[in-house]
Order: C-alpha cells, then structure tokens, then sequence
C-alpha cells in the first residue's frame, strides 16, 4: 500500500522535496514509515529535533497504524505567532 | 474567520466579523515582525504553514476557548510567506458580554498557535537563516 508524506520547514528543505508517496507494508506504524524515511533521505535525521505526527490532519502518536493513502506529516517544532 | 493567508491581513475584517450583538468587549492581538531576536539583526521572517491541518488547529482551539470562557465570536489570521519587519504575522480578535473573558480566551489562542498550530518560521537575518524551534526542541503533551 501506499501513504502521502508531506514535508514542511526544515524538513522539506533537508529532503529537497515537499512530498513523497512511499510504498510501505500492512502493518506499518508512524514510527515505521518515519525509520524507513530516513534510510531514503538521511538528512531528514535533524539532530536533537522532537518531531509530532500528523495522519490526515490530526495528530496521532508514533504507534497509529498506517492505511492505505494516508497523508502523513512529521511535524517539526512550531513556531507560528 | 479562522484561517491562513499569504495576504497582509486587514484586523477590521476580524472586528466586524465578531462584532455581535450580544458583545460587551472585543479584544484583539497583533503579533508583529520584531527587527532583533536572541541579538541577531533580523531581516525578514518566512512563515511556511500545513495550511489543511492549521485551520483545522484553529478550529479547534476555537472550540476549546469557547468551552472555556463565555465568548462570542473568535477570529484569528496567520499570514504565511515572506513578512517584513514591522508587518503583522498574526492578528486574533474575540468578542465576549464581558472583557475578562474577551481578554483571556485572546490570550489562550495566541498561546495555543504557538504551540500546537503546525505553522512555522523562518528567521532571514544578517549572515544566515534557522527556522525557529528546531534548535531546542519543543516537547508537547497532547493524546
């Protein structure tokens, strides 16, 4: 199955991208698709950074099990206002 | 009126829109472009938002302030994109019968954007960039 990542602020500038389809395995978690990320885009690996997760615009912790075109978003700190 | 917007932003169209009758007090909150941060010279701030899932934020923290305090009408405006010193980034209006609710669910939603409206910014100043927040991290406790 597939999901939709998209990325924002330094994410999406380390990545080069703002959005990538992944193609990931029944079962997968957040956690899971943000590990296999990494192996694609090793830059997105900001040091000390606490990311929140997004699935379809709410935020979910790092467990929730992924569904087939899900938009997921790893959420770097905010800093709006 | 909850939304964001690469326009400067107009804070009577926030006024009239919680204007009401019912209303004894509108406050409103203005977050402005500041020329200096932790003594760097800043040029410019770059705001990027999810713009889907922060309006959704704000309706949300809309409705928590509604169940918190006896308001009226809430109306906030983030502008994403470039925005010069000086410029508005954010403006917040909320009317209520009486001004202390009006006062503290203007300030809750200001700070509630702060921490969880997935909006961010990017600090252009003299001799580099960082987008705010990355640096120290920002731990949140939300279910």
């Amino acid at each position: 199955m597939k999901v939709k990542v998209k990325l924002f602020a330094i994410l999406r500038e380390r990545a080069g991208t703002a959005e990538i389809t992944k193609e990931i395995q029944e079962g997968s978690t957040v956690a899971d698709l943000w590990a296999a990320l990494q192996q694609d885009y090793p830059k997105l690996a900001v040091p000390g950074i606490r990311l929140l997760y997004a699935v379809n615009q709410d935020y979910v912790s790092p467990d929730r099990v992924l569904r087939n075109s899900d938009e997921v978003v790893f959420v770097p700190p905010v800093s709006g206002g | 009126m909850l939304r964001v917007t690469d326009k400067p932003i107009d804070l009577q169209e926030l006024v009239d829109w919680v204007t009401d009758p019912e209303a004894g007090a509108i406050t409103t909150f203005i977050g402005t472009t500041r020329n200096n941060n932790q003594g760097r010279k800043v040029i410019a701030l770059d705001y990027e938002a999810y713009p889907e899932m922060a309006e959704k934020e704000l309706a949300r923290l809309s409705e928590e302030a509604k169940e918190k305090w006896q308001i009226c009408r809430m109306a906030i405006v983030h502008r994403i994109g470039p925005v010069q010193i000086t410029e508005p980034s954010v403006m917040i209006a909320v009317s209520a019968a009486h001004r202390e609710a009006a006062f503290a669910a203007c300030r809750f939603a200001i700070e509630e954007i702060k921490k969880t409206v997935p909006i961010w910014k990017k600090e252009v100043y003299e001799g580099g960039e960082i987008w705010i927040g990355t640096q120290s991290g920002q731990p949140l406790n939300r279910s």
